[in-house]
C-alpha cells in the first residue's frame, strides 16, 4: 500500500498546485449546471403567427380570437396578403400561416363547408407538427361550436365522446428542469472523468516522466491507481456540489429515492468512464491525440444517451448503440433513483451493465498500459 | 513568403500523420451527420405501454387493437390492477399506461360520455407528452369514427401545407446546427491546443526568436485549420444532400463565404484561448467543457430560443455559432439571399474583428 | 574486483520491423565502473541503454542485469538500477524535496531514510535555501544535478544515464562528473552515454557504436593508443566515418 500512498500524495499535490486547471474542473461543470437546464424546454409554446384575414366577418374573428386565446400561439401581426406573412416566415418573424379566405362565413351558411389555408415552417418539424396540430383541433372545436350554436336543432344528440384525461407521474408539472439537471449532471461528469484522467497520463509521456516511473520497480496497477483515485474522488466532489448545491438548493430537485443506491452507482460510473480515459491515454502518444479520440468519444456517448431525444425514438441500430453506451444507463438510473424512487432491485441490471463497462475498460486499458515495450 | 508556405507545410504534416486527430476532425462530422440524419428523431415508435383494462369490452379491446397496430406503440402487457404500474414505471421500460374504467362501453354508448385515463412517466417529460399526444390522436379517430355521420352540417376544411420540410424530417433542423457546432468546436479546440503546445515545450519561443514575424507565425498555425475545416465543410454539404436528401435552395459561393467568416471567427477565438492557457489541458478544458454544451444548447437548433428565460436569450447573442445556425438555415433551406442575411453575417465579422484584436493586443503584450 | 560483473549482454539484438537497431552487440561491466557508451545520433545508444533498464524487450540475445534476466526479471532488475534519461524527467510542478520523497517513495525507502536521504542530498547539493521551490524554477544546471542525485537515491547496484549532460554549461558539467565519480567511489556501477567526448575521457572504459554495432571497445588511452590519435575526438570521427547509417 505504500508505493499507492506515495503516488496518491504526489498526484493530489500536482492537482491542487495548479491554480488553472482545479478552479476549472470545478467552476465549468457547476456555472453550466446552473445556467444550461433552463434552455432545455422542448414545449413547443410561442408559436408566432401570422394572420391573414380575408373576409373580416364575425366568424373569421371569433376564430382569430380563438386562436389566440389559447396561449399557444403569439399574434406576429395582421398583415393583407399571403405574400406578406410569408416575409414574416422568411425573417423567422413568424412560423406559422393562418389564411382566411374570402366569403368564409358567407360560403360556409351556403355551402356548408369551406377551406382554410395554414401553412407553417416545418424546418422545424416537431414545433411544426404540433404547432399544426394545435391549429387544427382549434379548428375543429370552432367549428363543433358553429355546429351547436347555428344549427343545433340539427345537431345528433348521439354524439359520443371520450375524454382522454391524462396524469403526468413523478414530475405532475412536466417541469423540464427535474429532468434535464440530473442529465445534464452526469454529462458534466462524463466530462471531467473521461478527459481529466487520460489527459493527465499522456501528459507524464509526453513530459518524459513516465520513463522515470517505468524504471523504477513500481507496480503498474499502483501507477494506474495512484491515477484512479484522485479523479474519482474529484468527480465525486464535483457530482455532490452540483447534485446537492444546484440541484437541491437552486432547482428543489429532492431524490425520492436512496442516496446511498445513488452514490454507490455513480462510484461504479466513474470507475468505468476513468478506465474509459486510461484506455484511450495507452492509445495516445500526445495530449492532442487523446483529446481528439476522447472528443469523438464523449460526443457519441452524450448524443446517444438519450438525453436530448428519447431512445425509444431512434431506429432499431441506433438503440443497440445507445445501450452500448455507459451514459446511457448512468442517465437511466439518475432518472430512476432521483424522480421515482427506484430501488436496489429495479436497478440491478443496470448495476451488472456498469460493472461490465468498469471491468471491460479497466482491464483492456491495464493489458494494453506497458511499462516495457 | 516563402517561409511561411514552409511553416504552412509542416502544420499540415503535424495533422495528416496523426490518424487520431483525423478521426476527431473527419470522423466527427460524419458520425454526428449520420446520426442527426437517421438516428435522433423526435418521432418515438414501438414505445412499450401497459394497458389497464378495468372494462375488457367491445369499445375498451377495439381501442387497444388500434394501439397495438400503431408503430408508435408496443403493448408489453394487459393488466386488471392500477396497483402494478408504479413497480413498472421505477422497473424503467414502460413509459406509459393506458387506464379504461369499468363499464367503459356501457358508458360510451348510453351516456355518450366515457373516459379514457392516460398516465404516463413524467421523469422524461419530453417522452411523456409525445406519448399522450400519440394516444390522444388515436382515441380521438375512433371517436370520429364512431361518430361517423352524426357530425354537423357545416365543415370547416384546415388545409395545412408544411412549408420547406414536408416530410418533418428532423435533419433539416439539425444539420444546419451539426455544421455549426463541428465548425465551431473543431476549430477552437484545434488551434487553441495546437499553440499551446508549443508553447508548452517551448518551441512557441524557438519560433519567435526566429526572423519570422510571429504574426506569420500564428498565421501559419491557423492556415491548416482554415483549410481542413472548409474540407470537412464540404464533406458534411455532399452527405447532408446526397445521403439525408436535404435541399441547396440558395447559393453555394455565399454560403462557403459565410461559413469562411464563420471559422475565421473560431480561429480567433481559439488564438484568444491559446494566449489566456499555459496548458494545454487547461486550452482543452475550455475550449471543450465551456464551449460544448452552450452551443449544443444555446444555438437554437437543440432547443427553441424563444422559450427560454429572457437573460438566456441575452446569453445566446454572444455565441458565433447561434448566428451561424441561422444564417444556414436561410440559405440552404429558405433559398434567401444576402439580402436577408446581411445583419447575422455583419455580426459574425464585428465578432471575428473583435476577437482577433483582443489576441493580438494579448499576444504583442506578451512578446514585450 | 575485475571479476565482479554487473552488466553482461551476449549478441543483444533489437529490431523494429526491417530495421536493426541494435545489432548483435556483446559486452560485460564490471562493479564500480565508469562505463561510456558512445556513438553518433542514431547508433542504437538509447535503444540499447532501454533493453538493459528493462524498458524495451530485446529481439534476440541475452542480457543480464545484477544478475537478473532483461527476459524474465525485468521487475527485479527495476529495483536494482537507476536511471536518468535524456528528456528532464523530474516533476516541475512539485518541490525539491517532494521529488526526493516521492521517487525515494516508489523504490521503497521509508519515511526515516527519506527524511535523512534528503538532508545529505540537499546539503550537498548546497540546495538548502531552495529545498521548497518548485523544480520549475531552478537553472538547468541545477536540474541535471538533482535528477542525477535522486536517480541514486535507493543506493542502486547500477544507475543508467542517458546523456545526461545536454544543455549544460562546462562548469555544470564538471560538477556533474564530480558527482558522478562520488557515486562509482561507492560502489555504484555507471553506464553512461554521451556524445561530448571530452567526457568519454573521464570513463574508465568507453564502447563505440556504430551502426548498431559495437565498433570498439576499451579504455580511453587504449583507444587512442590503436587509432593514433591524440584525443577521443579523433577516434571518434575515424569510427563514425565507416557509419553508413544516416544520423538523425
Amino acid at each position: 500500500m505504500r508505493p499507492l500512498k506515495i503516488l496518491l500524495i504526489k498526484e493530489f499535490k500536482q492537482i491542487f498546485r495548479d491554480k488553472t486547471l482545479l478552479p476549472l474542473i470545478f467552476a465549468l461543470p457547476l456555472i453550466q449546471l446552473l445556467i444550461i437546464p433552463l434552455a432545455a424546454d422542448y414545449e413547443v409554446k410561442n408559436i408566432n403567427i401570422s394572420i391573414v384575414d380575408n373576409d373580416q366577418s364575425s366568424y373569421s374573428e371569433e376564430l382569430t380570437s380563438k386562436v389566440l386565446a389559447t396561449g399557444y400561439f403569439k399574434l406576429a401581426g395582421y398583415s393583407h396578403s399571403y405574400k406578406e406573412s410569408f416575409k414574416q416566415i422568411e425573417t423567422d418573424k413568424a412560423d406559422l400561416i393562418l389564411e382566411i379566405p374570402q366569403n368564409f362565413e358567407q360560403n360556409l351558411s351556403r355551402n356548408g363547408f369551406e377551406k382554410l389555408f395554414i401553412a407553417v415552417n416545418a424546418i422545424n418539424g416537431t414545433k411544426a407538427g404540433l404547432g399544426g396540430s394545435y391549429l387544427s383541433s382549434i379548428i375543429a372545436d370552432f367549428n363543433h361550436k358553429i355546429n351547436t350554436e347555428i344549427v343545433s336543432t340539427n345537431i345528433n344528440s348521439e354524439f359520443k365522446s371520450i375524454e382522454v384525461t391524462s396524469l403526468n407521474w413523478f414530475n405532475p408539472y412536466m417541469n423540464y428542469k427535474i429532468f434535464m439537471v440530473p442529465g445534464i449532471l452526469v454529462i458534466l461528469v462524463t466530462m471531467v472523468g473521461a478527459y481529466m484522467c487520460g489527459l493527465n497520463i499522456v501528459k507524464e509521456k509526453e513530459i518524459g516522466t513516465i520513463e522515470q516511473i517505468n524504471v523504477s520497480p513500481i507496480k503498474k496497477h499502483h501507477y494506474i491507481l495512484g491515477k484512479l483515485i484522485p479523479f474519482w474522488i474529484i468527480g465525486i466532489v464535483v457530482f455532490s456540489i452540483g447534485f446537492f448545491i444546484i440541484g437541491w438548493l437552486v432547482y428543489g430537485i429532492i431524490p425520492v429515492g436512496s442516496l446511498l443506491l445513488l452514490y454507490s452507482y455513480l462510484a461504479l460510473f466513474l470507475i468505468a468512464i476513468l478506465g474509459f480515459g486510461l484506455l484511450v491515454s495507452t492509445y495516445s502518444e500526445t495530449q492532442q491525440q487523446a483529446m481528439s479520440v476522447s472528443f469523438f468519444f464523449v460526443m457519441m456517448f452524450i448524443l446517444m444517451s438519450g438525453l436530448f431525444t428519447s431512445i425509444d425514438a431512434m431506429p432499431n441500430w441506433a438503440q443497440k448503440i445507445a445501450y452500448a453506451n455507459p451514459v446511457t444507463y448512468f442517465i437511466e438510473v439518475m432518472r430512476m433513483v432521483v424522480l421515482k424512487g427506484s430501488g436496489l432491485a429495479h436497478i440491478s441490471k443496470h448495476i451488472f451493465i456498469m460493472i461490465g463497462f468498469a471491468l471491460l475498460f479497466n482491464t483492456w486499458a491495464i493489458i494494453n498500459y506497458r511499462k516495457t515495450s | 513568403m516563402k517561409q511561411l508556405i514552409v511553416f504552412i507545410k509542416k502544420e499540415f504534416k503535424h495533422v495528416f500523420r496523426d490518424n487520431k486527430t483525423l478521426l476527431m476532425l473527419f470522423g466527427l462530422p460524419i458520425a454526428q451527420i449520420v446520426l442527426f440524419g437517421f438516428a435522433l428523431t423526435n418521432e418515438i415508435k414501438n414505445s412499450k405501454i401497459i394497458i389497464c383494462d378495468y372494462a375488457q369490452d367491445v369499445s375498451s379491446l377495439q381501442i387497444t387493437e388500434r394501439i397495438s397496430k400503431s408503430k408508435n406503440f408496443e403493448i408489453k402487457k394487459t393488466i386488471i390492477d392500477k396497483g402494478q404500474i408504479e413497480e413498472s414505471f421505477k422497473e424503467g421500460d414502460v413509459k406509459l399506461v393506458v387506464v379504461f374504467p369499468v363499464n367503459f362501453h356501457n358508458d360510451l354508448y348510453h351516456k355518450n360520455k366515457a373516459q379514457v385515463q392516460v398516465i404516463a412517466d413524467a421523469s422524461d417529460p419530453n417522452t411523456a407528452s409525445t406519448l399522450t399526444a400519440y394516444i390522444n390522436f388515436i382515441v380521438g379517430s375512433y371517436q370520429q369514427e364512431i361518430n361517423n355521420g352524426t357530425d354537423g352540417a357545416i365543415k370547416i376544411i384546415p388545409e395545412i401545407r408544411m412549408l420547406y420540410n414536408p416530410e418533418l424530417k428532423g435533419a433539416t433542423n439539425f444539420v444546419p446546427g451539426v455544421m455549426a457546432l463541428v465548425l465551431l468546436l473543431v476549430c477552437v479546440l484545434m488551434t487553441s491546443v495546437s499553440i499551446v503546445k508549443e508553447k508548452e515545450k517551448g518551441t512557441m519561443e524557438v519560433l519567435l526568436v526566429s526572423p519570422m514575424n510571429p504574426f506569420t507565425v500564428i498565421i501559419a498555425k491557423a492556415i491548416p485549420y482554415f483549410f481542413l475545416s472548409l474540407i470537412n465543410l464540404t464533406v458534411i454539404l455532399l452527405m447532408s444532400i446526397y445521403l439525408l436528401d436535404m435541399p441547396m435552395n440558395g447559393s453555394l459561393i455565399l454560403l462557403y463565404f459565410v461559413s469562411s467568416i464563420l471559422i475565421l471567427c473560431a480561429l480567433s477565438l481559439g488564438l484568444l484561448i491559446s494566449n489566456v492557457t499555459e496548458t494545454q489541458q487547461a486550452a482543452m478544458l475550455i475550449s471543450l467543457m465551456a464551449m460544448l454544451l452552450p452551443t449544443v444548447m444555446l444555438s437554437g437548433f437543440m432547443f427553441p430560443l424563444e422559450n427560454m428565460p429572457l437573460p438566456l436569450q441575452v446569453v445566446s447573442n454572444i455565441l458565433p455559432s447561434k448566428w451561424y445556425y441561422i444564417i444556414v438555415k436561410s440559405i440552404m433551406i429558405k433559398g434567401l439571399g444576402l439580402m436577408s442575411i446581411w445583419k447575422e453575417t455583419l455580426i459574425l465579422t464585428f465578432m471575428t474583428i473583435g476577437l482577433l484584436f483582443i489576441s493580438f493586443r494579448k499576444f504583442n503584450i506578451r512578446l514585450q | 574486483m575485475r571479476t565482479d560483473i554487473v552488466i553482461k549482454a551476449e549478441s543483444l539484438t533489437k529490431k523494429f520491423g526491417a530495421f536493426t537497431a541494435v545489432d548483435n552487440i556483446s559486452f560485460e561491466v564490471y562493479k564500480g565502473e565508469i562505463f561510456g557508451f558512445l556513438g553518433a545520433n542514431g547508433a542504437g545508444k538509447t535503444t540499447a541503454m532501454r533493453m538493459l533498464c528493462g524498458l524495451s524487450i530485446p529481439s534476440s540475445g541475452e542480457a543480464n542485469i545484477a544478475r537478473f534476466d532483461v527476459y524474465k526479471e525485468t521487475e527485479k532488475i527495476k529495483s536494482s538500477i537507476g536511471y536518468m534519461s535524456q528528456k528532464f524527467s523530474l516533476y516541475e510542478d512539485l518541490t525539491i524535496v517532494e521529488n526526493i520523497n516521492f521517487f525515494g517513495g516508489i523504490y521503497g525507502l521509508s519515511d526515516a531514510e527519506l527524511k535523512e536521504q534528503s538532508n545529505i542530498l540537499i546539503e550537498r547539493l548546497g540546495l538548502k535555501i531552495n529545498a521548497n521551490k518548485l523544480v520549475g524554477e531552478l537553472p538547468l544546471g541545477w536540474k541535471q544535478k538533482l535528477a542525477f542525485s535522486v536517480a541514486i537515491i535507493h543506493k542502486p547496484s547500477i544507475v543508467f544515464l542517458d546523456e545526461p549532460t545536454g544543455g549544460v554549461d562546462p562548469i555544470t558539467r564538471r560538477q556533474f562528473w564530480d558527482l558522478i565519480y562520488e557515486a562509482a567511489e561507492n560502489g555504484i556501477t555507471v553506464f553512461v552515454t554521451t556524445h561530448y567526448m571530452d567526457e568519454a575521457e573521464y570513463c574508465n572504459r568507453v564502447s563505440m557504436m556504430v551502426d548498431g554495432k559495437i565498433a570498439a571497445l576499451d579504455s580511453p588511452s587504449n583507444l587512442k593508443r590503436e587509432y593514433n590519435a591524440e584525443t577521443m575526438d579523433e577516434v571518434f570521427y575515424i569510427l563514425a566515418r565507416q557509419a553508413k547509417r544516416q544520423s538523425d
